[in-house]
């Protein structure tokens, strides 16, 4: 039985039915929530610390779900103990970097074996990539109608600098057969009852093989977090974070399809509804494929929401943007609710799998609400939308992120 | 067996499990004990306070369905009914 204790300031009751910027004020350390995100999580999301992080925007506690508060998205890469924390399964051991073990194997490896960090850092060659790890469900809280699930808001995401090892590389040690059509990768945490199925995801070997795919061990130049994935995860660029899977433990070569809850009935989107490139055929069926590469996506994180600013006075809005690795090529800002559309400078490029940093200067010329809108377009064509592509997990959204600020 | 197993022992053991989870307070109502004593033995219960309210009573008996079908939780036929009823009188859509 849980038991009872008083309430905490944030946690149910009628006083807290204010949204959590009333409440909190809109200090930088603070957070807003988007009042189109349900009412049940707005009256339980609070600031709490997990271990080795700063407080990040609770959402669940068991398993930790915690999303970044989105004004961490002004810098280009997401501080590491601000990186959002996100597992589907609630055991959740702490792995000890000296006895952990990388076991690779499976029906399509000729040649299976087992590694140590150490061998893994000693015997192939490092590679550091920009990336940004984002769910699949990142913004699922903004689904009208809302859909049954974690409902994020818009910090389900970080960017980071992650260093590792080629995927590619141990594959090749292993002597891929032929008939490799998967590569699987299970990692060290497990569910609370042993008929839950186990959290085991698969890339079709075409993506395993990339050079750009990795089994990383640092972040920002320091190890993972224990929280993101310690001692070593995946990393699969341009694609969605379901497939980064953490505390890794197991890389299995398949001549079949992976057919576990979490490939086969999870993490899936309608045939043909969203404008992607990168297919995963193996697992596709007549009415739903699995999610694979990001859309294009865009945020505004300067300024924040409901901010006063003076009449007159010159702004410079900022953001980023990001896809599926095909690199950003605009971000247009509107401030007409879309009639007219003007671009925004460009940051530095870091690599097609980072976020694309972005300002725009913003004249005060009338007192009152004045509302941004941005949009992101990529080398591909793909562009944000202006309504929302409803699917049942409540994967991709990607409307156009809007921002008031208050003139006076 | 883990019928047997309270929560409580669960909440000690899992790793991950924080305190703060204690603090959750689900709405009065019957069926709330049922519904800690089974839904708590896997996951916090903020997991409900969140997705409300806005899943009507056929959702949430596809949620407690997909709990037991595919998680595999040992929840027996009347306590899944009376969780049902609870989710969907006190976190239900209105």
């Amino acid at each position: 039985m849980v038991t009872r204790r008083s309430f905490l300031i944030g946690v149910g009751g009628a006083a807290l039915s204010a949204p959590a910027h009333l409440r909190e004020g809109l200090a930088a350390d603070s957070f807003s929530l988007d009042p189109h995100l349900p009412i049940g999580l707005r009256n339980i999301a609070q600031l709490e610390a997990l271990p080795g992080k700063v407080p990040l925007i609770k959402l669940t506690y068991r398993p930790p779900n915690y999303e970044t508060p989105l004004h961490y998205f002004n810098e280009l890469f997401t501080p590491n103990d601000a990186f959002f924390v996100r597992y589907h399964l609630s055991d959740i051991p702490e792995v000890d970097p000296k006895s952990w073990r990388l076991a690779v194997g499976g029906d399509a490896a000729t040649k299976p074996f087992e590694l140590t960090l150490d061998a893994l850092k000693r015997d192939f060659m490092p590679v550091e990539i920009p990336a940004v790890c984002q769910c699949s469900g990142s913004r699922r809280g903004l689904f009208e109608p809302h859909v049954a699930g974690v409902e994020w808001g818009y910090g389900a995401m970080g960017n980071a600098r992650w260093k590792g090892i080629r995927l590619k590389d141990i594959l090749d040690r292993a002597g891929l057969t032929k008939e490799a059509i998967e590569i699987a990768f299970d990692g060290a945490d497990g569910p609370a009852l042993d008929k839950t199925p186990d959290f085991v995801k698969s890339i079709p070997v075409w993506k395993a093989l990339d050079p750009d795919t990795l089994i990383a061990y640092e972040m920002n130049g320091q190890p993972l977090p224990h929280f993101n994935g310690a001692p070593a995860r995946i990393i699969v660029p341009g694609w969605t974070a379901t497939y980064w899977m953490k505390h890794l433990t197991r890389i299995t070569a398949r001549s079949t399809p992976e057919d576990n809850f979490w490939m086969k009935a999870a993490y899936r989107i309608p045939v043909g509804k969203f404008p992607l490139v990168q297919r995963f055929l193996t697992q596709e069926t007549a009415a739903n494929t699995p999610i694979t590469e990001m859309v294009v996506n865009s945020l505004i994180t300067t300024p924040a929401e409901s901010e006063k600013v003076r009449m007159g006075q010159t702004l410079t809005a900022k953001g980023i943007a990001w896809d599926g690795g095909y690199g950003i090529t605009s971000v247009e800002i509107s401030t007409d609710e879309g009639q007219t559309w003007s671009r925004a400078t460009l940051g530095p490029d870091v690599g097609r799998y980072s976020f694309r940093q972005w300002t725009f200067p913003l004249k005060t010329t009338r007192k009152g609400a004045l509302t941004l809108l941005a949009r992101a377009t990529n080398a591909v064509g793909q562009t944000q939308n202006s309504t929302l592509i409803q699917n049942p997990g409540g994967y991709h959204h990607n409307l156009m992120h809007r921002v008031s600020v208050i003139v006076g | 067996m883990w019928k047997f197993v309270l929560p409580v022992v669960v909440l000690v053991t899992a790793t991950g499990a924080r305190a703060d989870e204690t603090a959750i307070k689900l709405k009065d109502g019957p069926g709330r004990d049922v519904v800690m004593n089974n839904c708590a033995a896997c996951h916090s219960l903020d997991y409900i306070q969140m997705n409300s309210p806005f899943l009507d009573q056929k959702l949430w008996e596809a949620e407690v369905t997909k709990m037991i079908k595919v998680f595999g939780a040992p929840v027996d036929d009347s306590d899944a009914k009376a969780i049902v009823d609870y989710l969907s009188r006190s976190y239900g859509r209105p």
